[in-house]
This record gives structure tokens, sequence and C-alpha cells, in this order.
């Protein structure tokens, strides 16, 4: 479980984070949602560790990550696995070798065991046999599968995703919406995703926070989100016209 | 570079000389750039350093118009031009255009890439496994570029003065060879490991803090080529002030 309390930041004076707090448990998909610069992927990158809040703390299953030094936090990042929204794939190495490189830097495996493990991973992201292409030869929605692939090889306790849909067709998007749902319920991660997209908020939201403006305005399940009088969150979720008409239809 | 630049500057380093997760992963990373920084640059500081000392030779004859001055006075110019400051300099600077640039440019991509990111979120020292290969491979490959471009050099004043008749062949190789101070040697190894260290680690630095595009990658790279040259200019002074 991945624990936030009161995080505050901001760039310049501009405040994009105030006072954000909530919890998010394992085994199901935690969703942070909001429009563009409403302070999600800095919330993500305050809890990974890539900004430093200005206060508050970030606790992994009780350990607070915020005034840890440099080597305990790398304990923590063992344990964190990230898709990120462009894939951030190594371009001058195969996936083989991108999936392979936190296994040769963190484990003693053998090259054939580290072999076997990257077929697997590959295999569960539905890629077997792209071994040896390099993410330039690959579509956007293979780059993600091969981003979650490289993820899930260390077998992550925490799995975050920033915007694994952006850039892709529904029907792809779909595919990794259920493909982080799958692994999450798996391996008992606790899974969070940064995303503005509605068909992720309704397909895999377990839980979702809600941010506007740099506060946080709501939380709930996919369940409840169409139910709220919170105009904001209103304002979020049927803004395009075909969830007012699915809206005014049901 | 400003003073807040700088002080970022000796932060990252002091991030880079952190202990390397994995040492053999380090070792077959400083392999490859070596091949890179030395091997892949051996072809272009061997065609300058060539000219640059055939051209020497001539201009020396040129200036040199009077009968009470010797022939052989060419050679022992050319050869401590060369060794002093032609092949340490010029050579760093010209490293500094095709691998300060490429550095840049590779970090640069990286960071706005989310690559950078992604080293970090996995536990790994970002700056420690990007830079400091390349460092190590800066401050071994480029003394010894330096030393081929000074053999080179001053052959191609051999060549130069043999071909134009500046100087004979006897005159020349009698120049080189007489009182020569081995200590000369010494001091261009010494300009050479710290222009290698910054052709290396400046470029590293305008990568590494990019933010936003492609656009910025660029002017970041050609940033990096500038301070470099210009820091290569500051240290020379200060290394021959120093030294001689």
């Amino acid at each position: 479980m991945i624990e936030i309390k009161d995080i505050y930041k901001s760039f310049s004076g501009n405040d994009v984070l105030q006072g954000i707090s909530g919890k998010f448990e394992e085994g199901v998909t935690n969703l942070i949602i909001g429009g563009s610069g409403s302070g999600k992927t800095t919330l993500l990158k305050c809890m990974v560790g890539l900004h430093q809040p200005d206060s508050g703390s970030v606790l992994y299953d009780g350990r607070d990550f915020t005034p840890m030094t440099y080597e305990q936090r790398i304990e923590i990042r063992k344990e964190i696995g990230m898709l990120f929204q462009g894939s951030a794939l190594f371009d001058s190495m195969t996936v083989e070798e991108n999936i392979m490189f936190p296994l040769n830097m963190f484990t003693e495996q053998t090259r054939s065991e580290k072999i076997d493990r990257i077929n697997f991973c590959l295999e569960r992201v539905n890629l077997a046999g792209k071994n040896k292409l390099f993410p330039a030869e690959l579509s956007g929605g293979m780059k993600k599968r091969v981003g979650i692939a490289r993820a899930i090889s260390m077998n992550p306790k925490y799995l975050f995703c920033d915007e694994p849909n952006s850039g892709l067709d529904p029907k792809t998007s779909i595919v990794i919406d259920e493909l982080i749902k799958e692994l999450t319920e798996e391996y008992k991660t606790t899974t969070i995703v940064v995303t503005h997209d509605m068909n992720s908020v309704m397909g895999i939201g377990d839980y979702i926070l809600f941010l506007h403006e740099g506060k946080k305005f709501w939380e709930g399940s996919n369940k409840e989100i169409a139910h709220t009088d919170i105009k904001e969150l209103n304002d979020f979720v049927f803004a395009s016209r075909f969830m007012k008409a699915a809206k005014d239809k049901f | 570079m400003n003073f807040t630049n700088f002080g970022r500057y000796v932060l990252l380093l002091k991030s880079v000389f952190r202990k390397p997760e994995k040492l053999k992963i380090y070792l077959k990373e400083i392999a490859k750039q070596m091949d890179y920084v030395g091997v892949g640059s051996v072809g272009l500081i061997a065609i300058i350093s060539t000219f640059i000392g055939a051209v020497m030779t001539l201009q020396i004859a040129f200036q040199l118009v009077s009968d009470f001055i010797p022939k052989t006075i060419i050679g022992s110019v050319n050869r401590d031009s060369s060794i002093l400051e032609l092949s340490p300099t010029i050579s760093a600077i010209v490293l500094a255009g095709k691998i300060g640039s490429a550095i840049s440019s590779e970090i640069g991509s990286m960071r706005v890439t989310e690559q950078i990111d992604a080293l970090e979120i996995m536990g790994i020292n970002a700056p420690g496994y990007l830079i400091l290969p390349k460092i190590i491979s800066g401050i071994t490959m480029v003394p010894m570029l330096v030393i081929i471009s000074m053999f080179l050099s001053i052959t191609g004043g051999y060549i130069g003065g043999s071909i134009s008749g500046a100087v004979t062949p006897a005159e020349y190789l009698q120049g080189i060879t007489t009182d020569f101070n081995p200590y000369t040697i010494v001091v261009a190894l010494v300009k050479a490991f710290v222009f290698g260290f910054i052709i290396t680690s400046v470029p590293a630095y305008e990568g590494f803090y990019v933010r936003g595009g492609a656009l910025e990658v660029s002017m970041a790279s050609t940033r990096a080529v500038v301070i470099s040259c210009i820091s290569i200019l500051v240290c020379d002074y200060l290394v021959t002030q120093l030294l001689l």
C-alpha cells in the first residue's frame, strides 16, 4: 500500500500541488485523474522521487520515502516498476536488452535465467518472439507493452503508469488497460495509473483520485464517479459529447 | 557558465563519482566509450595533425629568412609547438566538436524522452552510469590521441618540408633531435588529461539538464561545444602558466 499525506509542491511560486492526501491499496488499480495542468504527473513524480515535495510524506507500506537518503531510496526503487508516457525505452538497445537491463544491474541470475524471465515477461504482454527488435521498429502500443514488460521484469511491489494510453487508438488502449489490471490482480501490486482517458476511468478505476488545479476534489470508484454533484468532476467526466449522451441516455 | 550552473556542474560530478551499482556493466560501457572516443577519432586526428605539422613547417620556414639562423631550427620549433600547444589544444578543440556534441545530444535526447527518469526509477545512478564511462574514456583516450597527434604533426612537418624544399630532411631531423626536453611531453599530457575531462564532462552536464524537446537538445549541444572550447583555452593558459 502507498499512502500520501498532505503533499505540497510549487515551482517558481506556482502552487502545483496543494495538500494532496490519499491511500492506494495493493491488488487494485488506483487512478489519479484530472485535466491537463491539474498536477497529476507532478504528484506521480513526487511519489517516485523524481520531484522532492515541498512538504508532506509518501509512505511505501509504512516506510516514509520523502526524508530518505539516496542510498535508502534505492532499496525502495528496486521494488518499483514504472511505465512512462513515451515508454522511455533505451533506443540503443533491443527489446531483450531493455528488459534485461534491470536484471543485469540488480540480480546475479545466469544468462539463461534472464532470458527465461525476459521471454516470460514478453509472453505476458503478448510480444513473444520480439526480443531482437529495436524500439524504432515497434508501434506505439508495442512500445508500451515492452515498457510494461520491463517494469514487471523485477517483480515490482509497486507499479506506476504515467498516461499509458496517450497516443494509442481506443482498441489498443483497452488492451493496455486490461493488461495493467490483470497484472495488478495477478501479482497483487500497488498500481497507480495517471490518466485523463475516460475509457480507463470507467474500465479499470477501482479507486480514483480526482485532482483539479492542484487540489484533491474527489475520491471514489468508477461506479460512483458518474453520480456525483461536484461540478469540476462532472465537467471533466462529461466533457465529451459521447459521455454527455451516455449520461442523458441512462 | 555562471555560478549557479557551475554549482550544479560540481554537484553533478559528485553524483557521477558515486560507487557503481555493478562494476562489470560499467567496465563494458567504459570499453564502448573508449572505442568511440579513442579509436573512432584516430582518423580525424591523424589528418588534422599531419596537415598542421606540414603547414607549420612551411610557415616557420617563411618567417626565418635570415641566413644567420640555421634551418635546423625549423624542426625544433615545429617539434616544440606541436608537443606543447598544437597537438593538445587543436586536438581537444576538434574533439570537443566531434565528441562533445555527440555526448550532449545523446544525454539530452535521453533526458527529453524520459530515459534518464527510467534509469533513476530503476534505482540506477543515472549520472554515474551515463557520464562516468565517458569521462574515463576522455581522460584516458585523449592523451593517447594527443601522443599520436604529436608524432604525426612532427612527421607531417618532415613531409611538408621535404616536398616543398623549405628544409632538407637531414636538417629537419637534426632540428627535431637537438635540445629535446622530455618535460614538454609531460606538460602536453597534463593538458590532454584536463582537456579530456572538459570535453566529456561539460557536454554531459549540458545534456543532462536539458528541458524541452529537439530544439533545446540542439541548443544544448551547441552551448556544450562553445563552453568546452572556451574552457579548453582557459585551462590551456592556466596549465601552461603552472607547469612552464
